[in-house]
């Protein structure tokens, strides 16, 4: 539907939108070029280099150089530097193979270093494995995760609120008293039940849509209360009336002039819902109870961060990781305020 | 009885035979109906084909719950409707549907009755889409533009949306809807009593110019007989869900019997 000017360009049109709106794009192209962009794969390790710390790099013989490290004390997990000595970093270099977008066989990376030396940018993990490629490959479950969600809460919230407010009787009690029972019942303890209601070994991809659909299982409630509250006051309005009176159809009513003027509400409600997602797979996945190793998330990284060692050792993995979700949390926040903003100075929706 | 001669000229085009309706209210804890709203209680009137019937009273005098019952927006209590002499009480969704194609009805509100997500083209031609499956997009068009050209507006307007109109262009917009379907019968609830008064003017010769043209009947609904002795041709004053008095509009100006229809004249301004 057309409005007086798309709420997409209004976004832009300011700063504060603009700027997470940019931000939030950044992080989805990361996201989606995470495989070209990281120079190792999730699982790949290397035993005689864990706890790496951040390799620096320096400027040698008209190219960028990697430096080499030394294992100094085993015990300490203590590396220094071996002074002047260190590999080429070589840039659109063939290195694993991958599929980009999950279609196209490639085996280009941004940058690499040939074996046995290799670039740690952020360091590395217990097993030798890249921090930073862990982190990009991460964030595409962390940041999907909330966009699948809302799809479908919208779609449930949508049906629910809006069938249940539109014909009312019985199916509005039930839906009602039913999402009323759901709320009740603390969040957390909730999705920690439903979680284990599920086998704890799945493929990556099933634990990845269990997640979903218990998080949006536990967010559709509130969606959908609102959307019948609006439809309520909806039904009322003399355009439905009118719809009524041409003798269209239910369905066609709530699809024509019901939804349309919900929808507005429904991206407010859908972009501020999307930190809930981020922030509860985090959880499960801090838990131990979501994506599960060697798969990388930015929950289980930090959960990987509660290891003593690390901490003393390596404390970019705590910070990384929640930093991460902290920005794109803050962003989504911002972003779905942005557009409250816009959609709903006074309630625009519902009056004239 | 009236299904034998249905469809004659003497048949009025819709009677109304001691219409009730009663909205419950809740009350307690679990919300069982606890009294009845007699919004309308026992009114009977005819309309005649070609004709206006004004329909008056205060706020909250049952009115509008009369014009509603018609096009079935309220559920009828008791009491019996007849269009062209045939029964449309009992009916059905279904079955009352082709009634949907005769009777139309003009909303009070021009602010609330577009919807503002639609263009005026989408709104005008929603019930040609319900009545009219087999028309393409392009007849479609061609027919909203003449339905709109027919109640003073312009083609371009089509595909504006409904808030860069004024009052009385929405309520001329809303006057194309109706007419979209072709109808017979018009339920015109209070369609002058949002707008200034010199638009109320414009709107009213506009429906009396259309009345001519078409030959369409009118129930039309307003609470101020000043507007209603102009475009009526027998007026009904209601009060408390009940008419109270039923004459012809001359009369009523003339020679007021009750005391309501008293008060309300005296409640009309001079000019």
């Amino acid at each position: 539907m057309t409005r007086e000017k798309g709420i997409f360009r209004q976004v832009l049109e300011r700063p504060l939108g603009l700027a997470v709106l940019s931000l939030l794009a950044v992080f989805y192209l990361v996201a989606l070029f995470a495989d070209f962009l990281s120079p190792y794969e999730t699982s790949d390790q290397d035993l005689q280099k864990t706890y790496h710390p951040p390799t620096s790099v320096f400027w040698k013989d008209g190219g960028l150089h990697v430096q080499r490290y030394e294992l100094a004390e085993p015990q300490e997990m203590v590396y220094r530097k071996i002074e002047g000595e260190g590999a080429p970093i070589r840039f659109f270099a063939s290195g694993y193979e991958y599929r980009l977008f999950g279609l196209i066989p490639a085996e280009r990376h941004l940058f690499l270093v040939d074996e046995p030396d290799r670039i740690y940018l952020l360091g590395s993990d217990e097993t030798g494995r890249d921090n930073f490629s862990r982190l990009l490959y991460g964030s595409r479950i962390s940041l999907s995760i909330g966009l699948v969600g809302i799809s479908i809460i919208m779609v449930f919230g949508f049906m629910a609120g809006g069938l249940a407010g539109y014909f009312g009787g019985i199916w509005d009690g039930v839906t009602m008293r039913f999402i009323e029972l759901v709320m009740a019942i603390p969040g957390l303890y909730l999705l920690l039940v439903l979680r284990s209601t599920f086998p704890d070994h799945l493929s990556p991809a099933q634990i990845f849509f269990l997640i979903v659909l218990i998080l949006s299982f536990l967010a559709w409630g509130g969606t959908a209360r609102i959307i019948r509250g609006m439809t309520l006051s909806l039904r009322n309005r003399q355009f439905v009336l009118a719809a009524e009176v041409l003798g269209q159809s239910s369905w066609k009513i709530v699809w024509k002039h019901i939804l349309p003027n919900v929808f507005s509400y429904l991206v407010v409600a859908a972009s501020l819902s999307i930190p809930g997602f981020i922030l509860g797979e985090a959880a499960l996945s801090f838990l131990g109870l979501g994506i599960q190793e060697p798969s990388a998330s930015w929950g289980l990284m930090l959960s990987q961060a509660q290891d003593m060692k690390v901490f003393m050792l390596n404390f970019w993995w705590l910070l990384l990781p929640g930093a991460a979700i902290f920005v794109t949390v803050i962003a989504f926040n911002v972003l779905g305020d942005v557009l409250r903003d816009i959609v709903d100075p006074k309630q625009k929706f519902l009056s004239r | 009885m009236p299904d034998q001669d249905a469809g004659t000229s003497r048949t009025p085009l819709l009677e109304v035979r001691d219409l009730k309706v009663h909205f419950p209210v809740y009350g307690g804890v679990f919300r069982r109906v606890v009294d009845h709203v007699k919004a309308v209680d026992g009114v009977s009137f005819k309309v005649p084909q070609g004709k206006t019937v004004g329909l008056v009273g205060e706020s909250g005098s049952g009115k509008t719950t009369i014009g509603r019952s018609i096009v079935k927006l309220v559920p009828v209590t008791s009491g019996k409707l007849f269009y062209q002499g045939s029964e449309i009480t009992p009916l059905k969704r279904k079955g009352f549907f082709p009634f949907r194609k005769k009777i139309q009805m003009i909303f009070q509100d021009p602010f609330n009755s577009l919807n503002p997500r639609m263009t005026v083209e989408a709104i005008v031609a929603e019930a040609l889409m319900i009545h009219f499956p087999e028309m393409t997009r392009s007849q479609r068009r061609e027919r909203s533009a003449d339905l709109l050209k027919q109640v003073g507006l312009e083609e371009e307007h089509l595909n504006r949306y409904p808030h860069e109109f004024s009052g009385g262009q929405r309520q001329r917009i809303g006057i194309a809807r109706a007419l979209s379907v072709e109808p017979e019968f018009i339920v015109c609830d209070e369609p002058v009593s949002a707008l200034d008064v010199s638009v109320q003017a414009s709107i009213v010769n506009l429906l009396q110019d259309l009345q001519e043209k078409l030959g369409l009947t009118y129930l039309f609904i307003a609470h101020d007989l000043a507007v209603v002795e102009h475009i009526g041709d027998e007026v009904l004053v209601m009060t408390e869900g009940k008419i109270v008095e039923q004459a012809t509009a001359r009369d009523i100006y003339e020679n007021p019997q009750h005391e309501y229809t008293k008060k309300l004249l005296a409640a009309v301004p001079d000019f």
